[in-house]
Formats: C-alpha cells, structure tokens, sequence
C-alpha cells in the first residue's frame, strides 16, 4: 500500500468497479519514488478543485497493477509513474514519467473539463 | 484590516520548512508558498542516514515530519503553486501567486531550493519517460539488458551508475571533463565494474530515436567531433542549480547566481532574508539547510521585534 493520501486502487476487481462507478478517474500507478511523490501530491492538491474526478493511487509492485502495467496504452513507458486517465471506463490519456501541475491540469481540463 | 503575514516563506525544502517550524512557534503569522511538491530536492533521497538524532529514514519521511511540525505549529503551507510575481523592495512584501492571488507579508524568507540541471538538448524533453530519465532507482528496472548512456561526473552520476548496472547489459558514463568530480568511492566502484566504459572531455548534442531512444550524439570537446553511440535510454544527472531567476533583478547574486547572505541570512534588502541551497555557500546537506532556516527564522523575529514594519503595522 503506497502511503498517500489518496484513495488506493486495491485489486484488479477493486479497479474494475471503481471504473465502472465513475465517470471521470485519475490513476497514478508508482512507487514511493522522486518521479512518483510529485504526482501524488498535485493529485491530493487537486481533489477538491476537480470533484467531478476521481483519483487513485495504485502500487506498481502489486501483481493487480498489470492492468495497468500490461495497458496497451503504456506500451513503450519506460518512466514511473504510469498515469491513466479515464472516461466512462476507457482509457482517453495515458502518461509517464514525473508530470508537474501544469501537466496534469492540462490533461485534467481537457478530457473532463475545467472545475466550476 | 487586511491579512499581512509576519513572514512568507517562499519553498518548503528543508531549509523553508525549518524556518516555518521555527517562526510559527515564536507566534510569528506564518505562511509558507512552495512551487513544486513540499520536501524540495530531498524527497529525492532514498537514504539518509547521517541528520543527527534520526536512525535511517528517507527523504521523503523526514521532510513529512518537518511539514507536520510546521502545520502543528499553526504555519500555513500551500503548495504546488505557480509564483508569478515577488515584489520585495516596498516595507510589505507581495507575492502574487497563480497569475491572480497576492499575498502580503512583513519580511520574507528565500528558501527557494535547487533544480536539477537538465541538457537542454534536442530530444531530451520528447523522449523523458521513454528512454530519458533523471532515477535509476525508479526507471532502472526498464532497461534491463540494455544498454544506457549515464551523463555526469560526480556522486551522484556514479553511484546511479553502479545501481544501473545491475539492470543494464552495458553503461556508457559521459562526462564533459578529463577527470570525475565524485570522491574516490564512488570512482573506485564505477571504475571496477566491467560493465561500465567511460567517455571523457564529451557532452551530448542530442538525443535520437522514434517510440524510444535510439541513440544520442556525442562532441568530443577537444576535437569536436562529433559521434554518434546506439543506445536504449539516458539517464541525466549533472547537478543542480539555485532557483533564483524570480529574484535575480533585485537580490544580490555573486558569479554562480547564488544569493548572497550575511551571517544572519540577510540579503541585501530589509526584510528580505534567504537560506538553504540558494544562498552562496560551500556544503550543501539536508542538516546545513535546516541550520539556515533556523538563523533565517530567528533573525526574522529579532527583526520584527525592533523594526518599524511591525510598529506601524500594529498602529495601523
């Protein structure tokens, strides 16, 4: 279990449902790392702005994070983290490597709109 | 009455958050501004194992324990913020934050941190992630039996280095100049390990490849010629520099544009006091930071304590 302040991704199923209930999901799939820790705490930042998102950590190292691993979309990543952003249950971006606020808010924006 | 805080702390490193810790528990109204992620360059630390009085921790658990500390202390934090204006030359100070937020403080404290220097090469930002990286304890694991370029010469390019060889079939250390800048250590280990060649007196011109690195090309800075070496990813670590350009027309830098400080963290305009990796000094560790946060902090309230600013804040 990384230690965040954010929601954890569990399990394959557990990413699954949370895909299934949401509309709008962030993951940010690492380790407690320099290039990871960055991207959590914008994430925690961000909660409450974005409350039409929901976001998520999950750790690299657990054997469910294939499905994000494994994700056709992060073919060829080669930087931790692995960020996904989701749309009613499909991938619309998919990210590696440290991001900073600008990054994130950029892609945040433009696949689920900007917070009211 | 409008909200002034006694001091503004602008980074939440190390040397930020001690001053934070030290100015909220002398009462002072605290406020701390940080750019990026709170903990500045040590979070990057994976092992600290020399700061007096703690066992074995990383960076990141000692700089959370520092925030907590802050915050129970009543200091404010807000990070992850885009600084766009300082105006520090009015007795109240202005920092203007996201384009649009100001926020007024009595005195100031610089505690603006490092950054690691990047190449800035063509090809180095289009392939960070696929190929590039600034970690080999987190992007190592990738570039298992291949074979990687690491640019640097000194503790750090070369303990990395050692730690990349594990994963990597061959490493290919560049640095600009004819001998390394790491201890002797470190040398020792990187010069000892078979899977390890040396490229000296050379830098990177560029970085080529299609869905990933392929190859980079390097200058020979005697002949300068230059070539070219197939490789499968590059990992940078050439040091860092003092976050000062938000200040460089108006704090007094010295020829490596580090602010210059008195014994007390004093710049060189009233009220406006710098510690940590932005101020000219020899040693920079996480224990020399805390050291000048502290001074800053406490010079910050002697300061206040004799200087008009509080006065005719207080009659006002």
């Amino acid at each position: 279990m990384l230690m965040t302040n954010l929601d954890h991704v569990e399990s394959a199923d557990n990413h699954k449902k949370i895909l299934e209930e949401n509309e709008n999901v962030m993951i940010c799939c690492g380790r407690m790392g320099p290039m990871c820790m960055p991207v959590y705490d914008i994430m925690e930042e961000l909660q409450d702005n974005y409350t039409n998102v929901k976001f998520y950590d999950m750790d690299f190292d657990s054997s469910d994070a294939h499905v994000i691993r494994n994700a056709p979309e992060c073919a060829g990543f080669m930087g931790l983290p692995f960020v996904m952003y989701y749309k009613n249950g499909k991938v619309v971006q998919a990210k590696t490597s440290i991001q900073n606020m600008d990054q994130i808010t950029s892609v945040l924006n433009e696949q689920f709109g900007k917070p009211e | 009455m409008e909200d002034i805080y006694d001091v503004i702390i602008l980074g939440a490193g190390p040397a930020g958050l001690s001053a934070g810790i030290y100015a909220s528990r002398a009462k002072l109204k605290t406020l701390i501004l940080n750019e990026g992620t709170v903990g500045g360059q040590v979070i990057l630390t994976h092992e600290i194992a020399n700061y007096p009085g703690v066992e074995t921790t990383n960076g990141f658990k000692l700089v959370n324990t520092m925030k907590k500390q802050a915050k129970e202390f009543g200091c404010i934090i807000k990070a992850n913020l885009n600084v766009t204006g300082i105006n520090l030359l009015n007795k109240i100070k202005e920092i203007k934050v996201n384009g649009s937020d100001i926020y007024k403080g009595k005195t100031v404290i610089l505690a603006l941190g490092g950054k690691p220097r990047s190449l800035n090469i063509p090809g180095e930002d289009d392939f960070k992630g696929r190929g590039v990286s600034y970690c080999a304890t987190c992007d190592g694991e990738f570039f298992t039996g291949k074979e990687v370029v690491v640019v640097g010469g000194g503790n750090s390019a070369l303990e990395e280095s050692v730690s990349l060889a594990k994963y990597a079939s061959k490493l290919t250390v560049v640095h600009q100049f004819d001998h390394f800048q790491a201890q002797r250590h470190y040398i020792d280990m990187a010069k000892n390990n078979p899977k390890i060649n040396f490229i000296m007196g050379s830098e990177l011109r560029g970085i080529e490849g299609e869905a990933s690195v392929k190859k980079v090309k390097i200058e020979n800075l005697t002949t300068g010629q230059i070539s070219e070496l197939n490789t499968d990813g590059v990992f940078i670590f050439i040091g860092y520099s003092a976050n000062v350009d938000k200040v460089k027309d108006t704090i007094t830098l010295n020829s490596r544009s580090e602010i210059v400080v008195d014994n007390n963290m004093k710049t060189n305009i009233e009220g406006v006091y710098a510690a940590g990796d932005c101020i000219e000094k020899r040693y920079r560790q996480v224990t020399t930071a805390v050291a000048d946060g502290t001074i800053a902090a406490l010079s910050v309230s002697d300061y206040l304590m004799n200087s008009t600013v509080s006065k005719e804040a207080i009659l006002n």
